[in-house]
């Protein structure tokens, strides 16, 4: 029983079949066995959660229960949790107490939810395999020594596991959907502004997006109505009414219409995605939907944008790790200036340096209009494909990632074959539309496939509406690694 | 383009990151790897092409001029490496 879904354990709560003290005891324990062998978890909080999930079995013997009263949960370590460790996957956050909790947080508290850990993740959410994190990599769970994807890796590989029902991710570059796909979960990425960054630790601050993981589509459109709202305090945070995502969940395929990029089906993308995608269309079209041959002519072109708008980005947003404030301080140094260089020379690894650097450079005097400016003018036109594309569909489908998971190790050494794993995820957040990613079959290896799903902006109960059609004729997402079966 | 030594270290400088020696041959060979790859873009022609700066085209809210945090500098201070009479304490700047 707690290893199922969402909606499934909201129901056995509300029905008293199960107390939050019992759900969140089994995961608990559940998580002490089973997770040490994934590394997911960087912090657990055991006395704190427990106490929250007595909380929420008194609040539901009062009769002041919601839908997700007493359901446990799990942070991506990038989302300040106030009171409770907050590393953000590197050495420069390894003893940061956060003195706050991120928007998202305080949303899902408020539903009742149980916050059980903190997971691992890329440092600073830069990478795309887990393997950048300063406590260890993640290990996907489908076969430990294959990366379980990145940057939220620990979230993904935990609910994979069915170590926990739910965790939250951010996805800047793809860091929800790539991992989903790779572990074989749902990882639902809004439109940019519904839910706010306020306690975030900013990366790419106009890129940067809180969303989701489960077992489901439907799981997904609850977790997103208690995340999503309003927030004064991050500047970007859309003031609009709030929304029912599940409200769309049960309508027929009939008449949809599927975009189907040819980019995303050529040679670069692995057969073995190629096939379970085009049988997962099959299966879309015998409800009723059609497709359409459509083309993003710039979508290429958004990896090299992307690289240039994020590490900008990056490296005005990480100026704050100073050794001053908050975080690592070197021991020995000379005088200010190389406290601060020694200071971030530790408190940072590889890959984050890189991206600062790489930021560094194009924001620095005489370049700015041959890399940034440029890339913003790119950004316009990949935008204006995707505006183009959804005049003629109402969704676009392909796979999330051209490959599935990749040994540890592998791609370590070259960054630019690293960066190549987010070719098809990086435009949505170039564009700010939202997109899902939900299991659709298997390679031959028996690692989970990806199919991703995106919409138009503010199209989330839609493409979660396909997405859960498509899981009431398909089982891809109930199934579960072996050496994590309950 | 090829990073030179002297290009990494000055990067290097601006971003107040000390990079070794030893450490700077594989800095530039990576990142010359990362700008070939970026310099894909430059072959668009993007004359006359509005740039995107953001997501959303949104005009930045406006809020009330008045006091609306507490005094936290406690609870923020707690977390900093070196603190003395609520001030954070750095390496002495001016003899």
């Amino acid at each position: 029983m707690n290893t199922a879904p969402v909606a499934q354990l909201a129901q056995a709560l509300a029905a008293g079949r199960l107390s939050s003290v019992e759900l969140t005891r089994g995961l608990l324990d559940r998580i002490a066995a089973l997770g040490p062998a994934l590394n997911a978890f960087l912090t657990l909080d055991r006395d704190g959660a427990l106490a929250q999930a007595q909380a929420a079995d008194q609040a539901r013997a009062a009769g002041r229960a919601g839908p997700l009263t007493g359901i446990p949960i799990a942070h991506k370590d990038v989302l300040m949790t106030a009171g409770l460790r907050t590393t953000c996957g590197s050495r420069m956050l390894e003893d940061f107490v956060a003195p706050y909790s991120a928007f998202v947080v305080e949303q899902l508290a408020r539903a009742g939810m149980v916050l059980v850990g903190k997971t691992n993740m890329d440092e600073f959410a830069m990478g795309s395999s887990n393997e950048s994190s300063y406590f260890g990599p993640v290990r996907n769970p489908w076969n430990t020594e294959f990366v379980p994807g990145g940057s939220s890796g620990g979230s993904a590989a935990a609910v994979a596991a069915r170590l926990i029902p739910a965790a939250t991710g951010t996805d800047t570059g793809g860091s929800i959907r790539q991992p989903a796909a790779l572990s074989g979960i749902c990882g639902l990425k809004p439109t940019y502004g519904v839910c706010s960054r306020y306690g975030l630790i900013a990366f790419a601050s106009s890129l940067d997006t809180p969303g989701v993981f489960a077992q489901t589509a439907e799981d997904c459109a609850h977790l997103l109505g208690a995340m999503a709202g309003h927030d004064p305090r991050d500047s970007t945070s859309l003031d609009r009414p709030a929304e029912d995502y599940t409200r769309d969940l049960a309508r027929p395929l009939k008449g949809l219409r599927i975009g189907l990029p040819k980019e995303y089906f050529g040679d670069g993308t692995e057969a073995g995605v190629v096939g379970a995608i085009e049988a997962a269309l099959d299966e879309l079209r015998k409800l009723g939907a059609t497709t359409i041959a459509v083309t993003l002519p710039n979508v290429d072109l958004s990896v090299p944008v992307y690289y240039v708008i994020a590490p900008a980005e990056a490296s005005s947003n990480l100026s704050r790790f100073d050794g001053v404030r908050y975080g690592h301080r070197a021991e020995h140094y000379a005088d200010l200036m190389d406290m601060y260089k020694k200071s971030r020379a530790e408190g940072f690894g590889a890959e984050v340096k890189r991206r600062i650097l790489v930021g560094t450079y194009v924001l620095s005097h005489g370049y700015y209009d041959a890399y940034y400016l440029k890339a913003q003018q790119v950004r316009r036109l990949i935008a204006d494909d995707f505006q183009r594309v959804y005049q003629q569909c109402d969704v676009i489908i392909g796979p999330t990632s051209p490959t599935t998971a990749f040994k540890l190790g592998d791609k370590t050494d070259d960054p630019v074959k690293m960066y190549l794993n987010d070719i098809f995820t990086i435009a949505g957040n170039l564009t700010g539309a939202p997109g899902v990613s939900i299991p659709c079959g298997f390679d031959h290896r028996g690692l989970p496939v990806g199919m991703q799903l995106q919409g138009n902006y503010f199209q989330e109960a839609r493409i979660l509406n396909v997405a859960h059609q498509f899981q009431q004729v398909t089982d891809w997402h109930a199934r579960v690694p072996e050496a994590f079966k309950p | 383009m090829a990073l030179s030594l002297d290009d990494i270290q000055r990067i290097a400088h601006l971003a107040r990151i000390e990079i070794t020696p030893a450490e700077a041959a594989d800095v530039g060979r990576k990142l010359d790897g990362i700008f070939a790859m970026i310099g894909r873009m430059s072959a668009v022609d993007t004359t006359g092409i509005v740039p995107m700066s953001h997501a959303q085209d949104l005009s930045l809210p406006l809020r009330e001029d008045r006091v609306s945090e507490s005094d936290r500098h406690v609870d923020y201070q707690r977390v900093a490496p070196a603190v003395q009479d609520g001030l954070y304490l750095v390496p002495k700047v001016i003899e």
